[in-house]
């Protein structure tokens, strides 16, 4: 790929959303755009851009979007979060919770559901009380591609595969063909919707629980600070926790979140 | 930290067993599930067994339920590798007392993922 190709792809992603792929990244865009190039049956990148340059706005542009903005995602990916929020975050919440028996929780990088998924499962297993509460569980995603997988809820041996205790495999997954579909008292739960962290959020709740992990690390300066703003104007000051990927620190980014530490993972509570 | 490595095929053995050296295991090999029985009576305190469902002479299934019949065995903790996929055979297992379940075919980081899940190795 020529740095003018590179180039191209890098401003139409950071103009469709403000995701900044800076020197460094060549290896990652190369990766993708070969991958969108065999899937859409393209003779080459330069192929790729040449499409893009005569419809900038069309479905291939928003292909080349979805292709740099996904991320990996696991069942329980990185699992110390997950173990955390069993043992203290999610019992704090219902104890400070009990008298409203009201929780939100929302996953802002969705992608295709493993992570809303692996907490909803967690509830499930280990605080079946929940649900009965009013719990409302919202996950989001700038991507309608993945958001539909995600609703699916269907995915292949090697993602169930991946990260899932066997003994949730069976009790919350039946099999469908070659793949394995969560089930729908799992999926129901969950109010799946498109949205770009960038763009103006809709109406949403303050929450108690927020996961948006391995995104701010894609944005400037500038956008994750606005980001970071409007984050912690929708987390309860009372109850709210927030994480943030392993890899993310906010704490030399602003002083609105400050740090607990639970075991081998980090949450961010409001700062007083 | 000792495994037991139980699989017909040579060629599954030779992959599981090297990554489990790489993490640190000290490892052994059976072909069938009689075979492992008889390493593991033979005494040695293995933590872990990798059991493969499909085998001549005695399956995988059977081996489960023999070790979890054995009191003195109660420790041992049993991961099954296996091409079986059918939900109910997962269960099965489980229910036998295996304590975790890898479809094949796998890779080494699935492997090191469900031996993460099982407190063996870190994540």
């Amino acid at each position: 790929m020529n740095d003018f190709d590179y180039k191209y792809i890098c401003d139409m992603v950071r103009n469709e959303s403000a995701i900044v792929l800076g020197e460094g990244k060549e290896y990652l865009v190369q990766a993708r755009m070969q991958a969108l190039v065999s899937r859409e049956k393209l003779g080459s990148i330069d192929d790729l851009v040449s499409g893009l340059r005569k419809d900038p706005s069309g479905a291939l542009s928003r292909k080349v979007v979805h292709a740099m903005t996904t991320n990996e995602t696991s069942f329980f990916r990185d699992s110390h979060p997950f173990e955390s929020l069993r043992k203290h975050v999610i019992p704090e919440i219902m104890d400070r919770k009990s008298g409203q028996r009201k929780i939100n929780i929302w996953c802002a990088a969705a992608s295709t559901g493993q992570e809303p998924f692996s907490i909803m499962m967690i509830i499930h297993e280990y605080f079946p009380e929940l649900l009965n509460w009013d719990l409302y569980f919202l996950a989001t995603d700038l991507s309608t591609d993945v958001l539909d997988r995600a609703r699916d809820g269907l995915y292949n041996q090697f993602e169930v595969n991946r990260g899932l205790p066997a003994s949730m495999l069976v009790k919350y997954f039946s099999k469908d063909g070659n793949g394995w579909r969560i089930n729908s008292d799992i999926r129901d739960r969950i109010d799946f919707r498109e949205m770009n962290l960038v763009q103006r959020w809709p109406a949403i709740p303050r929450f108690d629980l927020i996961f948006i992990r391995n995104v701010l690390i894609y944005f400037d300066m500038e956008t994750k600070l606005g980001i970071l703003r409007k984050i912690k104007s929708h987390l309860d000051p009372a109850t709210g926790y927030v994480a943030f990927g392993a890899a993310e620190s906010v704490l030399n980014v602003t002083d609105h979140f400050s740090r607990v530490t639970f075991d081998r993972s980090t949450y961010y509570r409001n700062a007083a | 930290m000792r495994a037991l490595v139980v699989d017909d095929s040579r060629s599954v053995r030779i992959i599981l067993s090297k990554a489990l050296r790489e993490a640190g295991f000290d490892v052994s090999e059976a072909e069938d599930g009689r075979q492992a029985l008889s390493v593991l009576y033979q005494g040695g305190n293995f933590d872990l067994m990798l059991l493969d469902w499909n085998m001549p002479v005695m399956n995988g299934y059977e081996v489960v339920c023999a070790i979890r019949a054995n009191p003195l065995l109660a420790n041992l903790r049993i991961m099954m590798v296996t091409t079986e996929t059918c939900i109910n055979k997962v269960r099965d297992a489980l229910d036998a007392g295996a304590n975790e379940y890898l479809m094949k075919p796998f890779t080494k980081e699935l492997l090191l993922d469900k031996m993460a899940i099982m407190g063996f190795v870190e994540n």
